[in-house]
């Protein structure tokens, strides 16, 4: 992948998983599913709105921190991404503490809203960069939102991929569990094995490479994405792309 | 007519130790000039509630004793990171925590609002969220034909919401433009408390554009102008964040006398008084 980042690569293929869709949303300090989420809107000819969390800029609602939520709820959010301090087999989502909750080894800053989008948004997408056994563990210490819920509950929503800096995995509803979809390039299935504190299924014959952006949309990325999101995070547009002058 | 000629400092000794205080998000309008007179009257005992999350207002007050419970779906500096004495309470269990999830605490605020008891809210089901918080019940939907259920969230009715507005007017209305959350946190709070950049002699009921975004003066207790009163946050279409600041603090946050320092130097000091 000569002259292709690792960002351009995971900005690529979670695009490649929202084309189509009508609303995607973006939480706070989440450069690459950002930048994703304006390729995206790039190739729809104008039929997709991106909305971006807790920037006054780039989202267009009027009615308060309570609409987004609202908005979710009614099924106008078509994507959504989770990150986690630590994620689990299952596709439970941990962002508050490891170790006992009463009295935790790590406390991070809370749930957000997590334990109610993960239920109403059709694709959520969880995107971890660190890919370790820490954080990629068999259970987590504090469930968030749970991955997978009995039949009887109300859950139009939950997890549909797994990104993180190492590889692409595909979720699985019916066994309930990842199955490596792709390693990116540079990447191998046995260091994945290594790095990964749960058991994942394979997919039939050889794993694929994810691939890197065809041409259009990396000139998109590095383009008109590059702009846009340097608006947003000037200082990973200035990192990666080398836009603007960043703090 | 409403008290509107009140110093930040008579405007805080309306609020009682003990009483449970709505606190919006870092990027909405925060009353930071009243949390810093709060800690200088020695609050104690204070239940506050993130509407939904709260960043540095909530992490001073924690890191000056005034807190016993924190209410929140996060508590966050930002890209300033960890909230340090909120982070170091939690560890030492010295605080009792509530985590929620955004739209429960929302949610919560509008059956309070609307003044019915409680209000089912999706999502929750199954997470140790739900697990951790006694004050919340599993229900069934009622009109459903089979097994469906549902959380349900008692009425949240703060004692005090405490808000910082760009513009407020001499007969208690407080303009708040698009941030609609602080009408929520108004309209379901026993009382609300305002700092405002200036307060105006006419009505900004009199123009509809002003009216849209204006908290009616029925539902405010008091209000105390405050210049640069959101410092050092910022407010959206006024004055940015003061981000050397902010990481400064979350830098001394990180130690007990980091923290000391911090409250002597912008709080309790002499200059950081007269500069209120």
């Amino acid at each position: 992948m000569t002259n292709v980042l690792l960002e351009e690569v995971l900005i690529g293929a979670i695009a490649n998983n929202l084309d189509g869709l009508r609303h995607v949303a973006v939480g706070a300090a989440s450069p690459i599913p950002g930048a994703a989420a304006l390729l995206a809107r790039s190739r729809s000819n104008g039929t997709m709105r991106v909305s971006v969390l807790g920037s006054e800029d780039n989202n267009f609602f009027t009615d308060g921190g309570k609409e987004i939520f609202d908005v979710a709820g009614q099924g106008r959010m078509d994507a959504f991404f989770l990150s986690g301090a630590q994620i689990d087999g299952k596709a439970n989502v941990n962002l508050v503490a490891v170790g006992d909750y009463a009295q935790p080894k790590a406390r991070f800053p809370g749930s957000f809203g997590s334990g109610y989008l993960y239920f109403v948004v059709p694709r959520v997408i969880l995107f971890r960069l660190e890919h370790t056994p820490r954080t990629l563990v068999e259970e987590v210490d504090f469930i968030s939102a749970p991955g997978f819920s009995d039949d009887n509950v109300y859950r139009p929503g939950g997890p549909y991929k797994l990104i993180t800096d190492r590889c692409l995995f595909d979720v699985d509803k019916e066994r309930r569990c990842f199955r490596l979809e792709s390693v990116h390039p540079g990447h191998t299935v046995e260091e994945i094995h290594i790095q990964t504190g749960f058991k994942f299924d394979l997919p039939d014959g050889e794993v694929p490479v994810t691939p890197v952006p065809d041409a259009a949309s990396l000139a998109t990325i590095r383009g008109e994405v590059a702009k846009e999101i340097s608006e947003i995070y000037p200082a990973f547009a200035a990192r990666v792309f080398g836009v603007g002058k960043a703090a | 007519m409403l008290a509107t000629q009140l110093s930040v400092d008579d405007l805080v000794s309306c609020i009682p130790d003990g009483a449970k205080i709505a606190l919006p998000p870092d990027y909405s309008y925060c009353a930071l000039a009243a949390v810093r007179a709060l800690i200088r009257r020695g609050a104690r005992d204070l239940h506050i509630v993130g509407v939904p999350t709260f960043g540095f207002q909530g992490d001073m007050l924690i890191g000056a004793g005034c807190v016993a419970t924190v209410e929140t779906s996060a508590v966050t500096l930002s890209e300033h990171g960890l909230a340090p004495r909120f982070t170091k309470a939690i560890k030492e269990a010295s605080i009792k925590m509530m985590d929620a999830t955004c739209p429960a605490v929302h949610a919560a605020l509008q059956a309070s609002e609307k003044g019915i008891p409680f209000i089912p809210l999706r999502g929750l089901v199954g997470s140790d969220i739900l697990a951790n918080r006694s004050d919340w019940k599993v229900g069934n939907n009622p009109f459903a034909e089979s097994d469906d259920p549902i959380v349900y969230l008692p009425a949240l009715r703060p004692d005090v919401a405490l808000i910082h507005a760009p513009l407020a007017d001499k007969f208690g209305n407080v303009w708040i433009g698009v941030r609609r959350e602080l009408m929520l946190m108004a309209h379901a709070s026993a009382e609300t408390y305002v700092t405002a950049e200036k307060i105006v002699d006419y009505n900004l009921m009199g123009d509809l554009k002003t009216k849209a975004g204006t908290i009616p003066g029925l539902y405010v207790s008091a209000i105390a102008e405050a210049e640069n009163g959101a410092w050092p946050l910022g407010i959206p279409d006024g004055y940015g964040a003061d981000h050397p600041h902010l990481a400064k603090y979350a830098a001394d946050a990180r130690s007990d006398q980091g923290f000391q320092r911090y409250m002597e130097q912008f709080v309790f000091g002499s200059a950081a008084q007269a500069a209120e």
